[in-house]
């Protein structure tokens, strides 16, 4: 079994904040003209201000993000990524996400989850329950459980280490950076 | 065993004799292309980690092109960043201000790109590389950062689509309505993790322009990347442009794909793609009629020099509509250069057009033409989510250099055939 790290706990427990549209995309997540930015909290400041300028606003440490199909579309930028750990979100269940989106997502630690379901079932400030290692999602407000496939052993690797770079180059050495 | 394009390029690259879809495996990396927009991030990351080499500076190409000229401070400071980073690591292929252009259009006319490689880009649209028959795809700058490092990154093989291009592309109908159309069938997620292949008799008759501007879209239909196979008009292109040696690489005659298409290009008409998804390509006669305040053409999908010549032709001796913004950006300080040389500035300037340096743009929301609220712009870029060319109540409809030309002219969505000088 790997090491449980802080961003690999088997039970994750959190509010959620629904956001049911397909293919909320990157230009919405963090548009284009904050690309220039490199400092994470600057960018978590504009997370999702296209769909909800308050977005940032709203979100409290270890909150759940839910979304419906093709979570994340379009872009490569990780800024999107970096916007929304960095509000404080825990792990973001969508119906599906789209793939640059994702690896960028498991590249940072960052715990992502496909569920069919939990964006029909889900509202607003609801407690959501993952238990990685069962496979579910339990609404602990409306008693409704999800189930999903386990993550492949090679993405809960990446996760365990607290993301690739951790796993390919160990401890940074300058972590201030 | 068979295998498709894909599986075979990636087969090669980690030391296999075969691998098939949904293994995962570390590929060896061929070419590394960094823009001005994910690089900084990524030198960020590279020295919280100590890493102060790349792995083979002679596989890495940087190019500035997303907020170039710089925009402002923080942008310049990036670059300036870039630069250090460029020096220190003994980067040659480093086009800086004045030989820059947006990477996806210089990096194959600078010859870097030969079949079979496996490139990764720190930019979606790195597909675009696919159409010399190459895996290339488009990577976060964390990604991005273990590529320069190692030369290596991890893959999950993907599962192919082919593609069947069928006929000729009627007069007026191009290369950019034929992915509008594809896109426009099999949706924004028709083709999420997968490789999107191209065959057909029309692959011969693509130029290496029209090929990238159908390659280019991949990520808008969610792919991993694209592929077409290379031939006669790949090795005339590649001749004119580097030395070194390739091998065509086919997909084998028993190879399986997870989906297999169909599309009779004789019959497309000019598409146009509507707010607020890629995917809502319409013929244009359903949308041709509606105002627009700013036409852009621009973008790696379509500011090659054949972009520009249609759009020359339309506009020659023609003047913008009154009220009309008509912005010409090529994609490469090149192709720029080529433009002038041509005489297609002066026709551009001379029908009322701006005409900028090789940029990114307003593709993005950058610069060079953001767009205000309930402002409408036709543009031959890539995507017109909500907010990507600027407010997010500005609306942004894709189309091809011609359609976008026409329009330009009328004030209105226009069907190029209506405009076109008859063909000679």
């Amino acid at each position: 079994m790997p090491p449980v790290t802080q961003s690999h706990h088997q039970i994750v427990r959190g509010r959620a904040h629904v956001y049911t549209r397909p293919h909320i995309n990157t230009d919405e997540i963090l548009p284009g003209r904050y690309l220039a930015l490199t400092d994470a909290s600057e960018m978590a400041r504009h997370a999702m201000e296209t769909i909800d300028p308050g977005f940032s606003q709203k979100v409290r440490p270890g909150d759940i993000l839910v979304a419906g199909e093709d979570f994340g579309a379009g872009s490569s930028r990780e800024h999107a990524v970096w916007a929304l750990k960095e509000t404080g979100l825990a792990a973001i269940i969508a119906t599906s996400f789209a793939r640059i989106f994702f690896r960028n997502a498991i590249n940072n630690g960052f715990l992502v989850i496909e569920c069919r379901g939990v964006a029909d079932t889900t509202q607003c400030g609801d407690e959501l329950e993952i238990d990685l290692s069962a496979g579910t999602i339990q609404n602990l407000t409306r008693e409704v459980v999800h189930s999903f496939p386990p993550l492949s052993d090679f993405v809960r690797e990446i996760l365990a280490a607290g993301g690739l770079l951790p796993l390919v180059f160990g401890e940074p050495r300058n972590p201030e950076v | 065993m068979s295998m498709t394009m894909t599986e075979k390029i990636l087969a090669a690259h980690s030391g296999r004799n075969h691998v098939k879809p949904g293994e995962i495996i570390k590929a060896r990396l061929d070419l590394v292309v960094c823009h001005d927009a994910t690089t900084p991030p990524t030198l960020v990351l590279l020295e919280k980690y100590g890493v102060k080499h790349v792995f083979d500076p002679s596989k890495v190409v940087v190019t500035p092109d997303h907020f170039v000229p710089n925009k402002d401070i923080q942008t310049a400071q990036n670059l300036s960043w870039i630069r250090r980073w460029v020096k220190q690591t003994g980067i040659q292929h480093f086009y800086d201000i004045g030989r820059h252009g947006i990477c996806h259009a210089l990096v194959p006319e600078e010859g870097f790109v030969r079949p079979g490689m496996v490139v990764v880009a720190g930019d979606s649209h790195a597909p675009t590389m696919g159409a010399f028959g190459t895996f290339a795809t488009g990577v976060g700058s964390t990604d991005l950062a273990v590529a320069l490092a190692t030369g290596e990154i991890w893959f999950k093989v993907p599962h192919s689509l082919l593609f069947h291009l069928r006929g000729p592309l009627p007069p007026g109908v191009y290369a950019k309505d034929i992915i509008l159309y594809i896109i426009s069938k099999i949706g924004v997620a028709g083709a999420t993790y997968q490789a999107m292949e191209y065959t057909g008799d029309t692959l011969a008759t693509l130029s290496m322009e029209a090929r990238m501007t159908i390659c280019n879209m991949a990520i808008e239909a969610g792919g991993k990347s694209a592929l077409m196979p290379a031939d006669d008009v790949t090795r005339d292109y590649l001749h004119e442009r580097m030395q070194e040696p390739y091998e065509v690489v086919r997909s084998d005659p028993g190879a399986e794909y997870a989906g297999i298409y169909d599309i009779d290009v004789s019959q497309l008409e000019p598409i146009v793609a509507t707010p607020y998804l890629p995917s809502n390509g319409k013929f244009i006669g359903e949308v041709a009629g509606t105002p627009l305040d700013q036409v852009y053409i621009g973008s790696c999908t379509n500011a090659r020099i054949e972009d520009l010549r249609v759009a020359a032709q339309i506009l020659k001796g023609n003047k913008v509509a009154p009220g009309m913004r008509l912005l010409i950006v090529p994609a490469t300080t090149r192709i720029w250069n080529q433009a002038l040389q041509e005489g297609l500035i002066e026709i551009f300037a001379a029908a009322g057009a701006v005409v900028s340096s090789a940029t990114c743009g307003a593709c993005f929301g950058g610069h060079i033409g953001v767009v205000d609220k309930d402002e409408r712009c036709l543009s031959t870029t890539n995507r017109n989510f909500r907010g990507r060319m600027g407010h997010p109540e500005a609306q942004v409809y894709l189309a091809s250099p011609a359609t976008a030309a026409a329009s330009a002219l009328t004030g209105v969505i226009t069907d190029p055939r209506d405009v076109l000088p008859s063909k000679t």
